[in-house]
């Protein structure tokens, strides 16, 4: 399958090429892909070195004067180390931008804590305004990033190197239902899909889909929902989206199991697999937690 | 190149002399401390002499901006607006109440005329840097000026912006830093000589001297350019 960070270089790229109001501003990270296209448009593909604060600013200061910024590098960088510069220069102007970031929580498991970021969905979740994409295969990459700037509000788009088997069209505000059940209803955030689907395929639950986690589709959930049990599987912090479940269902007495990645720090290598299945993300992981969850119920 | 441009056909409702009553309408006394007007004077060379901004033409694509990156101690920015005519006067009145538009830090989308929200140190310049780029790539003939505080230099984002401000050329962007001695672990010159390393166009004036000002202000090179405006020092 092809690259989804990939995919994101070559449609910023044609983005640039054929919006004169679009502009890619980067810091050296994906540079390899950025390079030709550069110098054909120096004025508006722009590597900064490697100043992440400046980056995201420069993002903002092109959404000040009415150009619709792209502003990309690891996850780590773009939303950790510059987040008070996504508060203001974003949330508090008020202004729009598409912030894409590769890295995910752990796709550079053996780069060590330094290059992952599983808090970074929960960050940009604290400023107001932020639509925030989480595609699950390299056909949603580009069309949730073209349809990102074609718009003019604020994007986070987090750009994950695993993918799921299938893409799904990208319906802001519309989560997607894979298949029905009854025992309860499964939420999958982005790359989640496919291992999902691997965990419960005996099991009689909902699976809902989601490649765009804000907003939140709460009426989409209350529509399939048969007994009002939710478990949520996202491929970053663990109950990043919890309060919007809880939300969802507050006239309701309901359970909530949340998987994803935990709060404790590893300190382990080796490759996305090996910390999937740490965070009990993988398909054995899932299937185990959903079941003991299915279980607690029956034996109340 | 070197061009100077110059503009002192400003309409004001109000003038320079009666910008010590417009401050008294925020703060209630009738002296105000250096500290309250360090930005004074630089401010109202901006508006009055340099900026092609007035409310008519606050949205236009291709107006210079001011971006007041030192948000603390707005009063002077706020008299000279009103004096200027992008807002009411009596604004002033209620300023820094629940209901006002007017807070110890701007609010660009609460106050006509203020181009960005400021407050937290560090992030008017390295935003000037990519409005600098904006405009350019959008072939608008327009400015970016951003004042920042001696002290605010401390904020490493800052130096990120003087780098690439300088390596990008971007001839439309004027810095102008309010130097009243604040930042702990002073060097003295050092502002100076930061921003020359880097290759910016470097004028050091009296802060005070609105004649120097506006000669400093409007002066445009083919690269970018700092006005280092003394004034008194803060602790003195």
């Amino acid at each position: 399958m092809t690259d989804p960070r990939r995919v994101f270089a070559d449609t910023a790229v044609s983005l640039v090429e054929d919006d004169l109001s679009a502009a890619l501003v980067y810091a050296e990270i994906s540079g390899q892909f950025f390079g030709d296209a550069a110098r054909r448009h120096p004025e508006r593909i722009i590597n900064v070195g490697i100043r992440e604060q400046l980056l995201v600013s420069v993002g903002a200061g092109l959404a000040l004067t009415g150009m619709r910024p792209i502003v990309h590098t690891f996850a780590s960088f773009l939303i950790e180390r510059a987040f008070e510069q996504i508060k203001l220069g974003f949330g508090h102007q008020d202004v729009g931008g598409v912030l894409v970031s590769s890295g995910a929580s752990f796709d550079i498991s053996a780069g060590g804590r330094t290059h992952q970021a599983p808090g970074d969905v929960a960050l940009v979740d604290t400023v107001p305004g932020f639509r925030i994409h989480v595609p699950g295969h390299a056909d949603e990459v580009e069309a949730v990033l073209r349809q990102a700037v074609a718009g003019s509000g604020r994007d986070y788009i987090r750009v994950h190197a695993a993918q799921n088997s299938l893409a799904y069209p990208v319906t802001p505000g519309r989560f997607h239902v894979v298949r029905r059940g009854s025992a309860a209803t499964v939420v999958a955030v982005g790359p989640m899909l496919d291992p999902v689907l691997a965990a419960v395929a005996d099991l009689d639950v909902s699976v809902l889909y989601a490649n765009t986690v804000r907003p939140f589709d709460a009426h989409g959930l209350r529509e399939v929902l048969d007994r009002p049990d939710v478990v949520l599987v996202e491929p970053y912090l663990c109950g990043t989206s919890s309060h919007l479940v809880a939300a969802a269902l507050r006239d309701l007495p309901h359970r909530q199991l949340a998987l994803g990645v935990g709060r404790h720090e590893l300190r382990r290598y080796g490759t996305p697999e090996d910390h999937a299945a740490a965070h009990g993300m993988d398909p054995v992981g899932i299937r185990r937690s959903v079941t003991a969850f299915l279980a607690a119920r029956a034996a109340a | 190149m070197t061009t100077i441009t110059t503009r002192t056909d400003a309409r004001t409702a109000f003038g320079y002399a009666d910008l010590p009553a417009l401050l008294s309408r925020m703060t209630g006394d009738e002296k105000h401390s250096n500290a309250a007007t360090s930005t004074l004077d630089v401010l109202w060379v901006l508006y009055n002499r340099v900026l092609r901004v007035s409310p008519q033409t606050a949205q236009d694509p291709g107006r210079d901006r001011f971006y007041l990156s030192k948000g603390h101690g707005p009063m002077a920015y706020y008299a000279i607006l009103v004096a200027h005519g992008f807002f009411p006067v009596d604004w002033l009145d209620t300023w820094a109440s629940f209901d006002s538009a007017l807070g110890f830090h701007p609010d660009r989308t609460l106050v006509p005329g203020v181009e960005i929200s400021s407050g937290s140190l560090g992030h008017g310049l390295p935003m000037a840097v990519g409005s600098a780029i904006g405009l350019r790539a959008q072939g608008l003939d327009a400015r970016v000026v951003v004042l920042v505080g001696d002290a605010e230099l401390d904020e490493g984002s800052n130096h990120e912006a003087i780098e690439v401000a300088a390596a990008f050329g971007l001839d439309n962007l004027t810095v102008v830093v309010i130097d009243n001695a604040s930042t702990s672990y002073r060097v003295p010159d050092r502002i100076a000589a930061r921003f020359a390393t880097e290759g910016w166009e470097v004028a050091s004036v009296d802060g005070r001297d609105h004649d120097q000002l506006e000669t400093a202000l409007s002066h445009r090179t083919n690269r970018p350019t700092v006005v280092v405006a003394a004034v008194e020092e803060k602790w003195s």
